[in-house]
């Protein structure tokens, strides 16, 4: 039975595991990069999840059939449709995150959140 | 230390998840919840109401239009912002006191 | 990056992606695909020729002076065509009561203004994706 239910939602569980691996990442290492990577990986977990929901077993895509009139079952079109919306702000929150980083950078000399702080505290001693 | 927290709290977070999963319904379940009237409305009358067979593409670019058009301002205000925060001039070194205010 | 293989490949085909995104783009009403991914692919032709040419030269494919041009009017043009639906009488983006030629199922040219919308998208999100690569790409070589 446990196995079943493992083999049956396959999709989910994957997702959460991707969902973990990328607050992993997230929380661990303190290169910016990494963490903006992270961060891609979650939302890929999220749009997975998302996209599961509308799957219907045997179902076919849903380019509907202009000839023909045998009842075919189609998957759920909705979850795709709205996931197109999260993978055009997930584009941009990661190209903004890049050009922040790329103007620490500038400012910092480097991209570990670690170093920063230090720096930070040191101007801030002065 | 810090990594044995870490993974707990984690592994934590994972087993939460999957035990939420066996509460809900099977995944690829015609019955599913989310097979509502809504989708089979889409799937029915799509052909009908604008005569292109991609359904997606008719729930994007034709019922929920207004959406894309929010979406194509997200892409117009990302790349705004982006070029404010890229394409501009480093303040001096020296000149730096002067800009904080 | 100067190497030959790299060059004679990406000189092969990037006509072949180029064709590819504009068949994505053009048929988005038929076939999976549509405006956002077909976009995706034309921007990543250009990018695969900033990559392999170089800046200069790559940047000469797409410049800021028409790269503005195309983002601005295409948000314009979308909504030009949601304000013949409040012309007509009904509500903005309506397309079939608002009298657009809505054809055969199955054929190119059918649809209402579906494949005119997916047109103004994909060339926004093609442009979208080159002018973020040339402007993170130039930001580096300062």
């Amino acid at each position: 039975m446990q196995i079943q239910f493992f083999l049956q939602n396959i999709n989910y569980i994957g997702s959460s595991c991707l969902f973990v691996i990328g607050l992993y990442t997230v929380l661990t290492h303190p290169n910016l990069i990494k963490k903006i990577i992270g961060i891609n990986i979650m939302e890929t977990s999220v749009f997975l999840f998302f996209v599961s929901i509308g799957f219907v077993q045997g179902g076919r895509a849903p380019i509907l059939q202009t000839s023909g009139n045998e009842a075919v079952q189609y998957v759920n079109p909705l979850p795709s449709a709205l996931i197109l919306t999260g993978i055009v702000v997930a584009v941009s929150i990661t190209v903004y995150g890049l050009s922040m980083i790329i103007k620490i950078y500038n400012a910092y000399g480097t991209i570990e959140l670690d170093e920063i702080m230090q720096i930070r505290s040191e101007e801030a001693n002065d | 230390m810090k990594k044995l927290i870490m993974f707990t709290a984690l592994g934590g977070l994972l087993f939460i998840m999957i035990s939420s999963y066996m509460q809900m319904p099977p995944m690829g379940n015609v019955d599913n919840p989310s097979y509502n009237e809504v989708a089979e409305y889409y799937l029915e009358e799509a052909l009908e109401d604008t005569h292109s067979p991609n359904a997606v593409a008719v729930i994007i670019m034709d019922y929920r239009a207004l959406d894309t058009l929010g979406e194509a301002t997200v892409l117009f205000t990302s790349i705004a912002a982006v070029l404010t925060v890229l394409v501009g001039k480093d303040p001096k070194p020296g000149e730096e006191e002067s800009h904080h205010g | 990056m100067d190497d030959l293989i790299v060059r004679n490949i990406s000189r092969m085909i990037i006509p072949f992606i180029q064709l590819y995104g504009i068949f994505v783009v053009f048929h988005g009403h038929l076939s999976p695909g549509g405006g956002f991914p077909g976009g995706a692919i034309l921007g990543a032709s250009i990018i695969l020729y900033t990559l392999a040419f170089g800046s200069e030269k790559g940047h000469l494919k797409l410049p800021h002076s028409i790269a503005k041009w195309l983002e601005s009017g295409a948000v314009i043009w979308y909504i030009i065509l949601g304000l013949f639906g409040i012309f007509a009488g009904h509500v903005f983006l309506t397309n079939k009561p608002a009298g657009f030629y809505m054809g055969q199922a199955g054929d190119i040219i059918s649809g209402g203004f579906i494949p005119m919308v997916t047109l103004a998208i994909g060339i926004k999100v093609a442009s979208t994706m080159i002018t973020l690569f040339h402007t993170m790409i130039e930001e580096e070589e300062h």
